[in-house]
């Protein structure tokens, strides 16, 4: 089994981790703005110990996330149980406990760019919206998420990008099950621990590739719609 | 990413130790299967003793100790969890072949936490009543191959497939288990016996799975430390050969 | 348009304090030195500040009574607001933006909302439409942002120092726009300031404020003689409106000749009929006084006028007489002069004095929109 040159290379593992890294980062987002929204506007003392909060996955060693993660999981855990009697599914060892878990491993990567750029903005275009007439979510909508494109941008990018390479976390929470939580740093780690470099460099690279294709559109995206876009 | 931090701090602890081990030369540093940890805690007190050597213990997997002493990384000595990177390593002159000893043999577990979960684990794992079984993943570690191995030969590996859990050491599997996410696991009876928690256990069969050698070798780096013979010696001693089999493994002939 | 406002509003370091009913036409202008209260005042009739205590009133109509826990959000006052710095959408062009007010427009009062190609027409806006937000002169942006708050439809318009950012000229430009707004768009404004310059060119009324409290409210000409405008814009800046009409231009000399109630001022050429009314402000220091005409000097307007009232200050150099122009008693002038002066001249109330003037800056209003 050690040093075997098996030059088959499966693609699942790859269509697993964007599949993970979208969903992640796509309901990231979602979560993401109002915390973020909420820390750029907020004026409470507690402010500094929620943005500590946020930034704690960054400080933790993965698999000690990982193990905590799945404690909190486990089907004898309040959550766990919870999401097994809604779902019928664990959510240790399973898709859906995969993209919680990426997420908040992600969390950071999404909500300080999202904070920094509902900074950025400030109160003024959101007064000026609403003293021509506009509501809240409507000038959210219309005003302050257009302006902060840049700050979406970059959390979706930073926290995708952080999703793919993320190995600890989802190897303790997934269980690395072939075809459902197998992600590609599971599967090039495999490989590399059993000396199949040929194979690890192939997905390596492929990642590598992909990942710097995604990057380079992106930001080339990102100069096109800076400061005024419509 | 793993492998390159723990190379790192395997470094500065490398750097730390160059001055002293070249004034004395009576320092082994042992790269320790991270599931004889317990055992070589407790070894290591006797070893000073009896030694006058100071012995250093790095802890992590053989795979990625194999890795590093490939790339010239300070060990002495790799006390391995499986037979085969010891002799990869004295094929290719990185170990000194006749250094090569079987120091234990694992012990394959059934563990639950839950007491009273099974007795008879040939039936618990044919019925089925679980949701996840976790186990090391055998491409990585000996202890995974063992449970695949005891799986096949109960017709159930393939079947099992999308409920079987793969960790990449035994010590992960044990976490799995221990924190309820998966209710039963194949771990290292060691692994049992340090975490204090007996709940459900079930001795696999050894002629369902190739025994578990877990294999020494003196690195060629250090064939003339004194403290690195010292402490393969010490381990073949009638003291550490009660320590090890106290915690859960089993010996091979003296 | 009636508005009713009682506020209460604490701040570290700064309280603000009024209450006010104000009969809105025109502009009425709120005038105060830098921390008086007048934005903040602004700010909550818009409903951007929460005022510890407030009840505002536009028309009978609650936008917010504390008391009553009603505390209308901007986004429903039908105020509009035009912001010092403009705040356009920058993600927008020019047109952008305006749509984005037309398309929230509310029926204020049943008005219905000015139409897209007036507003534009009135703020000369159809060569920027296209244009982004950012490449705009100070002066533009403003254009846009009050195209863009008259677009909104609201009831009532609020002018936050919309000139402060602006050299000279560009205000100059700026000024007759908003001039013509009440009367166009037959909305009133309510106009923040502390240059009494702008004031004097816009305003119908004025409310001063010092410390977060009203020290002077009322006409224009009587607010921007009193203590308080004085304390808004310092000695220097004080002076008194002149109310002329045009009587004839004197093309050779490119000068303009007005009627002061039978007495004449010749000044730069305006571009007026005859018998259009004007404003002048004559600040006291350009005001000098001769016991006589004076024939023999580059000084053009001399005007008869008698002593009223002289107040010199005690420690100082300098006197401030106020003078009633003959044949107009309502008509006022300041005079800073010395007190040294005043002694040689032996000057005292009562006297028929000869007032001269260096200079005047216009105002000149529309026709129709003259308001006592």
């Amino acid at each position: 089994m050690i040093g075997t040159q098996d030059m088959t290379i499966d693609l699942g593992p790859v269509w697993l981790t964007l599949r993970l890294a979208g969903v992640a980062v796509t309901l990231l987002l979602v979560v993401g703005t109002p915390l973020a929204w909420w820390l750029a506007h907020t004026r409470t003392r507690l402010k500094p110990l929620i943005e500590a909060v946020t930034a704690l996955p960054l400080v933790l060693p993965p698999t000690v996330l990982g193990f905590y993660l799945l404690v909190l999981f486990a089907p004898g855990a309040p959550l766990g149980a919870a999401w097994l009697g809604l779902t019928g599914e664990t959510l240790t060892f399973s898709f859906s406990g995969l993209v919680l878990a990426s997420m908040l491993y992600s969390l950071p990567f999404v909500v300080q760019p999202l904070q920094a750029a509902f900074e950025a903005v400030g109160r003024g275009p959101l007064e000026a919206a609403a003293v021509l007439g506009a509501r809240p979510l409507d000038a959210f909508f219309t005003v302050a998420s257009p302006l902060a494109a840049r700050g979406y941008l970059t959390a979706a990018v930073l926290g995708f990008a952080h999703t793919l390479g993320e190995f600890g976390v989802v190897l303790m929470v997934g269980g690395n099950i072939p075809g459902r939580t197998r992600v590609v740093s599971i599967a090039i780690y495999e490989q590399v621990e059993t000396l199949n470099f040929a194979a690890a460099h192939v997905l390596a690279g492929g990642l590598l590739a992909f990942s710097f294709a995604v990057l380079v559109l992106v930001y080339s995206l990102n100069r096109r719609f800076p400061v005024h876009a419509a | 990413m793993t492998s390159l931090r723990s190379f790192l701090v395997m470094l500065c602890i490398a750097a730390a130790q160059l001055p002293a081990s070249q004034a004395r030369a009576a320092e082994v540093v042992a790269a320790t299967a991270a599931n004889f940890a317990a055992a070589m805690a407790r070894i290591e007190p006797g070893f000073e003793q009896a030694s006058g050597h100071q012995l250093t213990i790095v802890l992590g997997s053989s795979g990625k100790f194999l890795q590093q002493i490939q790339q010239g990384a300070p060990f002495d000595v790799l006390l391995s969890a499986d037979a085969e990177r010891p002799e990869l390593l004295a094929r290719s002159g990185l170990g000194v072949p006749a250094s090569r000893f079987t120091y234990a043999i694992g012990r394959l577990v059934l563990w639950s936490p839950q007491p009273g979960a099974f007795s008879d684990g040939e039936a618990y794992l044919k019925a089925g009543a679980f949701r996840h079984l976790a186990i090391a993943n055998p491409v990585v570690a000996p202890y995974g191959a063992a449970a695949q191995r005891a799986l096949e030969q109960f017709g159930l590996w393939a079947g099992l497939q999308d409920r079987i859990v793969r960790a990449e050491d035994i010590g992960q599997v044990y976490a799995m288990a221990g924190s309820g996410a998966a209710e039963a696991a194949f771990v290292a009876y060691s692994s049992v016996l340090a975490g204090g928690k007996p709940g459900s256990q079930w001795r696999v069969p050894q002629n369902l799975y190739p025994p578990l050698k877990q294999d020494a070798i003196l690195i060629t780096r250090a064939q003339n430390n004194p403290a690195a013979k010292a402490l393969l010696d010490y381990l073949k001693t009638p003291a550490a050969r009660e320590v090890i089999a106290a915690l859960g493994y089993d010996l091979p002939a003296p | 348009m009636r508005l009713e406002v009682a506020l209460a509003l604490r701040r570290t370091g700064f309280t603000l304090e009024l209450e006010e009913a104000l009969e809105l036409a025109g502009i009425t202008a709120v005038m105060g030195a830098s921390g008086s209260g007048k934005s903040t005042l602004l700010r909550a009739l818009a409903g951007l500040e929460t005022p510890d205590r407030a009840r505002i009133a536009l028309d009978g109509t609650v936008l917010a009574d504390s008391a009553a826990g009603v505390i209308l959000p901007p986004h429903r006052r039908g105020i509009g607001y035009v912001f010092q710095d403009a705040r356009l959408f920058t993600h927008r062009r020019v047109l952008g933006n305006l749509r984005f007010a037309q398309s929230r427009a509310r029926p204020a009062n049943g008005a219905p909302a000015p139409a897209l190609d007036e507003v534009i027409a009135a703020l000369d806006l159809a060569p920027l439409l296209d244009r982004h937000t950012d490449g705009l002169s100070g002066g533009e942006r403003q254009r846009v942002a009050i195209a863009r708050a008259l677009l909104a439809n609201p009831r009532l318009l609020l002018l936050d120092e919309p000139l402060s950012a602006l050299d000279l000229k560009r205000k100059a430009e700026l000024l007759p726009y908003i001039r013509a707004l009440p009367a166009r768009f037959r909305i009133p404004l309510i106009y923040v300031s502390h240059a009494v310059e702008e004031v004097a060119q816009l305003a119908d009324a004025v409310l001063i404020l010092a410390h977060g409290r009203v020290t002077a409210r009322g006409e224009v000409h009587a607010v921007l003689e009193s203590p308080a405008a004085e304390a808004v814009s310092g000695h220097f800046e004080a002076g008194a409106l002149l109310r002329v009409q045009v009587l004839r231009h004197i093309t050779d000399f490119a000068l303009t000749e007005f009627d002061l109630a039978g007495q004449r001022l010749t000044l730069p050429h305006i571009d007026a009929a005859a018998g259009t009314p004007v404003r002048l402000r004559v600040r006291a220091r350009d005001v000098a006084i001769a016991l006589h005409d004076v024939p023999d000097t580059s000084i053009r307007n001399q005007l008869e006028a008698r002593v009223l009232t002289i107040d010199a200050e005690p420690a100082g150099a300098y006197a401030e007489v106020l003078l009633e122009l003959a044949g107009a008693p309502t008509q006022r002038l300041r005079a800073r002069i010395t007190r040294e002066s005043v002694d040689r001249l032996h000057l005292q109330p009562g006297q028929p004095v000869c007032a001269l003037i260096k200079a005047v800056s216009f105002d000149r209003r529309e026709p129709g929109d003259e308001r006592g």
